[in-house]
Parts: C-alpha cells; sequence; structure tokens
C-alpha cells in the first residue's frame, strides 16, 4: 500500500470523488492537501514561474506540501474528456497540458508523479485502459482497477446528481466521504461551521439570486477568491453556478456562438454564463478569472458583450491574484448587491 | 471589395498583391505603431496578448481607411489565438464597424468551410477558380522569397561594415519582390536579390555569436512587435536565427526538419504536444539550438501567453541539461525598446564572456595534452 497525493486545486472540485473511490478501491491511501492557506500559496508563488495564473501557482504550492508526506502524486494530464467542441477540439487550457511537466521540473525534491495521459475523446471506454495505467505504476492487476474505475465512474455518477441537485462541490464531497482521516477533514469542518454554504437553489422571491460562473479551482477554493460564496451566502443570496447544470442543458447554448471555445472548463462557463443569462430569476452574474488567465480573457469578454445585449442583467468580472484580500472582494460584493437591491426595488 | 489582412513582418507584400489579383481592392494595413497598439489597448480585454492588441488597432485602423472585409487565419487550438477572430468580430461589431472577418481554418479541420470562404472570397473579386489558384500560387512562392531573403539578411547584417547597410540593401530586395507578377518573375527577383545583399560591403573575417529567436509566432514575425530585435541584435554583431517563418520552408536553412519530429525532441522535457501555439516546439528548438553550437537563445512572448508560460517553466532544466543560456522576453504594451536593448546587451555580454571562457578552457586542455 502506498501513500498516493492529491492536490486540493484545479480538477480536484470535479474529479476527486472518482480519483478517490478508484484509488480506495485498489488499497491505496489517499493523502489531499489541506484547504489552500498562506504558506501554500506562497510556497506555490516561490516556485512557479513568475507569469503563471494564482490557480497554477497554487497547484504548485499544494504539490510542494505534499512532497514528503507521499510516495506518488496523483496529477494526471488532463488533455480530453468528451468529443466537443467545432471540430472536435476540445481539449483543456495549454497549462493543464502542460502542468506535470511543469510541477516536476519547478518543484524540488517531489515524489514520481501518476501523469498518466487521459484523453478519451475517441472513445469514452479508454478510461479503462488509462485506469490500468494506473493500476501499472502501483502494481495492480488490470482485473482489480478496471472494476474499481467501474466502482469510481458509479461514485462520481452520484456526485454530479449531488451538484446538480444544488450543492457545492465541498459539501458534496464531504456528504460522500463522511469518514475521511481527520487531518484532511478537521479543517475543513472548521471552514463548514465558519460559514454555512448554500446549499438548494431557492426559487423564492425573497433573497437575491446570483449566478457565480468561472473555474471551479477559482469559485469553491475560498482562499484565493476571499470566500466569495461565503460572502454571498451572508447576505442571503442564493448562489448558482455552471455546475449545477447538466451537461444537457450547458450544451443547448453552443448553437449561439460564432465558435465554441477550445477548453472544458471555458465552455462550461461560458455556456452557464449564458444559461443563466436567459434565466428569469437570476438577477445578476459575477464572473470570478484569474490574474492574466488566458482563456478568460476570452470568456471575460464574451460574457460581458452577451449580458449587455441580449439581457437586462448586471455583470460583475472579479479579478483575483495573489494579492487578492477578502476586504476587497467584500466591498465589490457589496456594492453589487447593493446595485441589485436598487434595481429590484425600481422595479 | 475593399480588402485588408493582418500585418505579419513582411508577408504584407505578398498578400497585398494577393489581394489586388483577386479583383479587390487592398487596403494596406500600416505597418503597427503606437497609435495602433493605443488604439488596440483601449478595446480589447485586459489580459489579452499584444498580438491581439495590435490586430485590434490595425482592424481599426484599416476599418477607418474603408476596409470592407479582412481575411485572417482560424485555428483548432488549444491556443486561444484561433479565437481571436470571433473576438475582433464581436469588438467590431459593438464598436459599429460594418467590417467582416473571413477567418480561414486549417483546411483539414472542416474542407467545406475552408472552401466556401474561398468560394466568398472569390466571387466578390470576380475571378475563375483557375485565376485563384494562379494567384495563390505566385503569392506562395512570394511568401517564400520574402522569407528567404530576410533570412539571408539576418545572416550577413552582422558582418555589414557600414552600419545600416543591409537593412537598406534589404528593403531593395523587397521592392524587387513585389514588382514580380509570375512565379518566373518572383524567381528572377529573388535571384536578384540575394545578389544585391551579397553586395552589401562585408568584413568576413568578424566571428559574430550566434543567437536563436524562439517563441511565439506574431511576437517573432512582427518587428514591431519585438521592437526590431532581430535588426538590433544584427547591428550589435551577432547573427540570429530564427525558428519560425510563414513559409515554413526553411528545410535547408534552419532547424526546422533537420533533426526529425520536434516533438519527440522535447518529449525528455514536455511528455504532451501539442500543447497550442509553439510551446512545444520552443523547448525543442532550445534542445537543438544548442546541439548546433548556438551561442544563446532568446525566448519572445506576449505577457500572458499561455504555451509560452508552460515553456518558460521548463526552459531552466533545458538550459542547464543543454548547457545554453536562455533569456525570456514577455512584451506587452508596457515595454520599451530601451528596456529590451539595455537586456540584450547584458545577454551578449554574458554570451561573450562564456565563449572567452571556452576557448580558454580548451587553449588549457590542449596544452595539458602536448
Amino acid at each position: 500500500m502506498s501513500k498516493i497525493g492529491i492536490p486540493r486545486t484545479l480538477a480536484y472540485f470535479l474529479y476527486y470523488p472518482l480519483w478517490k473511490t478508484f484509488l480506495d478501491e485498489l488499497g491505496e491511501e489517499v493523502i489531499v492537501s489541506p484547504p489552500t492557506s498562506r504558506e501554500i500559496l506562497d510556497q506555490g508563488v516561490k516556485d512557479a514561474v513568475n507569469d503563471a495564473c494564482i490557480p497554477i501557482k497554487v497547484y504548485h504550492g499544494h504539490a510542494a506540501w505534499l512532497r514528503d508526506k507521499v510516495d506518488f502524486i496523483f496529477s494526471p494530464r488532463l488533455v480530453s474528456v468528451r468529443l466537443f467542441g467545432d471540430f472536435g477540439t476540445e481539449t483543456f487550457c495549454p497549462k493543464f497540458l502542460g502542468l506535470p511537466d511543469m510541477v516536476r521540473l519547478t518543484v524540488d525534491k517531489l515524489p514520481p508523479l501518476i501523469d498518466t495521459r487521459v484523453g478519451i475523446k475517441k472513445d469514452p471506454k479508454e478510461i479503462f485502459n488509462i485506469a490500468a495505467d494506473i493500476g501499472d505504476v502501483l502494481g495492480k492487476s488490470a482485473a482489480d482497477c478496471k472494476k474499481a474505475c467501474r466502482k469510481g465512474l458509479e461514485v462520481h455518477k452520484k456526485y454530479q446528481k449531488l451538484l446538480s441537485s444544488g450543492v457545492l462541490p465541498p459539501d458534496a464531497i464531504a456528504q460522500l466521504f463522511p469518514n475521511e482521516p481527520e487531518t484532511n477533514n478537521k479543517v475543513r469542518r472548521e471552514e463548514h461551521q465558519r460559514q454555512r454554504l448554500v446549499r438548494k437553489p431557492n426559487r423564492e422571491e425573497a433573497g437575491l439570486n446570483i449566478a457565480v460562473v468561472g473555474y471551479p479551482y477559482a469559485i469553491y477554493d475560498d482562499y484565493i477568491n476571499g470566500g466569495i460564496l461565503g460572502l454571498l451566502s451572508k447576505e442571503n443570496v442564493q448562489v448558482f453556478t455552471q455546475d449545477m447544470l447538466s451537461d444537457k442543458v450547458l450544451n443547448r447554448q453552443a448553437k449561439h456562438l460564432l465558435k465554441s471555445t477550445f477548453w472544458y472548463f471555458s465552455n462550461r462557463a461560458v455556456y452557464g454564463g449564458l444559461h443563466y443569462m436567459k434565466q428569469k430569476r437570476i438577477d445578476g452574474i459575477i464572473h470570478v478569472t484569474a490574474f492574466a488567465c488566458g482563456p478568460d480573457s476570452v470568456v471575460d469578454r464574451l460574457l460581458e458583450i452577451e449580458a449587455h445585449r441580449h439581457s437586462s442583467k448586471p455583470y460583475l468580472s472579479i479579478t483575483i491574484d495573489e494579492h487578492t484580500g477578502e476586504a476587497g472582494i467584500r466591498t465589490r460584493v457589496e456594492a453589487f448587491i447593493d446595485m441589485l437591491n436598487y434595481r429590484r426595488d425600481k422595479i | 471589395m475593399k480588402v485588408s489582412f493582418p500585418h505579419m513582418g513582411y508577408s504584407y507584400l505578398a498578400f497585398k498583391w494577393m489581394v489586388e489579383h483577386t479583383g479587390h481592392e487592398c487596403i494596406v494595413p500600416p505597418e503597427p505603431s503606437k497609435r495602433t497598439l493605443d488604439l488596440g489597448v483601449r478595446h480589447s480585454p485586459e489580459f489579452a496578448c499584444i498580438p491581439f492588441k495590435m490586430l485590434m488597432g490595425t482592424y481599426l485602423e484599416v476599418a477607418e481607411m474603408g476596409a470592407e472585409m479582412i481575411i485572417t487565419s482560424g485555428s483548432n487550438g488549444p491556443c486561444r489565438a484561433g479565437l481571436y477572430w470571433v473576438m475582433h468580430q464581436y469588438l467590431l461589431e459593438e464598436l459599429g464597424q460594418p467590417v467582416k472577418i473571413v477567418a480561414l481554418e486549417p483546411p483539414l479541420c472542416d474542407m467545406r468551410d475552408f472552401i466556401g470562404k474561398l468560394r466568398l472570397i472569390r466571387k466578390t473579386g470576380g475571378i475563375s477558380t483557375k485565376q485563384l489558384i494562379w494567384v495563390l500560387q505566385v503569392t506562395w512562392e512570394k511568401v517564400k522569397a520574402i522569407d528567404e531573403i530576410e533570412r539571408h539578411s539576418h545572416e550577413i547584417r552582422p558582418y555589414e561594415i557600414g552600419k545600416g547597410d543591409t537593412t537598406r540593401a534589404f528593403w531593395q530586395a523587397l521592392e524587387m519582390i513585389d514588382a514580380a507578377n509570375s512565379i518566373n518573375e518572383v524567381r528572377l527577383a529573388y535571384r536578384e536579390a540575394l545578389k544585391v545583399l551579397d553586395a552589401v560591403p562585408q568584413d568576413n573575417s568578424r566571428n559574430p555569436l550566434k543567437v536563436g529567436i524562439i517563441g511565439e509566432i506574431y511576437v517573432v514575425l512582427e518587428p514591431s512587435a519585438n521592437h526590431y530585435m532581430q535588426i538590433m541584435l544584427g547591428e550589435m554583431g551577432v547573427q540570429t536565427d530564427r525558428s519560425i517563418y510563414l513559409s515554413g520552408y526553411t528545410k535547408k536553412t534552419t532547424i526546422y526538419d533537420l533533426e526529425g519530429d520536434l516533438y519527440t525532441v522535447a518529449q525528455p522535457y514536455l511528455n504532451e504536444a501539442p500543447i497550442g501555439g509553439h510551446g512545444a516546439n520552443s523547448i525543442a528548438e532550445t534542445v537543438l539550438y544548442s546541439r548546433h553550437g548556438y551561442d544563446g537563445v532568446v525566448q519572445l512572448a506576449p505577457f500572458s501567453c499561455i504555451p509560452e508560460i508552460v515553456a518558460k517553466s521548463i526552459l531552466p532544466t533545458v538550459s542547464r541539461d543543454h548547457d545554453i543560456p536562455v533569456l525570456t522576453l514577455f512584451i506587452d504594451e508596457q515595454t520599451g525598446k530601451a528596456g529590451v536593448q539595455t537586456r540584450l546587451e547584458a545577454f551578449v555580454d554574458l554570451m561573450e564572456r562564456r565563449r572567452e571562457v571556452k576557448q580558454k578552457q580548451s587553449t588549457i586542455a590542449r596544452r595539458l595534452v602536448i
């Protein structure tokens, strides 16, 4: 049994239940890095290349935190998860494509990375071969891997169901794995008691309904975005994110664009934004983006123009970087909420 | 129709000829200036890279001059440049400019789309398919000739005796290509143009440093985006070679195709290719430049360029393993010429010193053997 570390950022928010179940079934011990903190961020800023965006820097920090605690770091190279896009070219941001190499060559004294290439756009069944490849590294038989992978996909489906019922990913993960080792769970539980995050979408007109779109690692990581979801729920706002929508609903928006973007997470954010713009009960849209994020330079302006053209919904774009403080975010969010309330009173 | 296109290095001469001979009126894009960049920056997303902003500025300038259609290229990602025509179209519409952008996507991705767009260009210009093919052939010949002349000019510039002679001869050579009107004329003009360049008085006793230039295609190709870096280096007495030319017609001369597949070369460092743009190429080319005995490599990229950031984080390891210094310059609208020059001068000093040390070591080694 080896210890396998999973950095709590980037794709963690969408795929952790799948990974965790798969590795558990194989009999490995999974260690997740703690939620992003000042130390992790500082370490990441120190290790990573200075031009990288904050999520990538944070990833470096998480990898560095894990280095002397685990035998392997689980960092699969995400290339494609479905056949989609204008020429079937949907992939991930180039930084995701080069991520394992970036981490391996910049963070010192790392344990070996499990950087199996995940490219399943040609055939979704490929995932079993990928599982076998990972098992190969860990010395497991192909049959065991297939079984574990199947179990993982089951849990993944359950997870997606939870998400589409309006549960936010950190809560959904806590629901699926209530007995996680104390070291991992304690911090998170405290975090949760501090800010009770939103559960069910509320259809009543009492509070405001705001759609928060952006990359999962930007909107669910409470440290790097200044706890924006917590701030919103304290103001009695119902939060909607693109991850609460099924692929079917999201992909319906594709036809409204001249060309879909090349990146999986960006497509989800754009379509989520477009979907919520057309929803009557949504009062405003917040887009959380990282400083100097390449794909977001396209996504952000696209959403802004579309919000301006096809709806009367206010649109706020919040840029986060390593100097983002809670006060700054709070001021902007409060001003936005005041403005929405004012609009509502007027109408 | 009044047709224009993006300004990218000296290739505009070939595209100007192409547009004129497809029956359209050509609006020649002005060389990107301070004003172009200012216009672009004002109307672009903050974190778009400098190519986007420069093109935005160029499009607004040609729109002012009356352009109705802009021909540009698309791409299938994952670099965001493939989405830029979409964004430009959106932004031009927002600004109330009645310009249509026709983006040619890679034909292998979508043949029907490609042919449809070519037909649109042909129909609006009123020429036959046969004529269009001929025009494209001549244009391609011109692009190749222009690239080859430019490459040659960078080769001889460090040897020039009178500063600026090469650049003057280069422009003369470009004018000769520009005047040619058929494949044979282009070939003839190309031969003559090489003679003009070779006639520049040269001091062949010099042993210039050799620097490879790698990075993102637009800032590498467009001299006004990189502050005329290759000319600047040439006049400092450094021979430059760059990895990217528009024609890719570089089999004999540059490192392309000399060593088989670039991605195989990059694999020990980056186990995934392509990662968009020229990210993987930058890594492989650094390795190749080192193998070919170059003294250093300059990586050029626009600020926030995703593939080049990946490359940048890997390059220090490549540089260490292959013992070749790498200077990375990220260019944005704040970059000034003096800043670039200072860094380049320091880099040239560093390379000269390395060369001296190496020579000294080899003489000592030789003496020890004797």
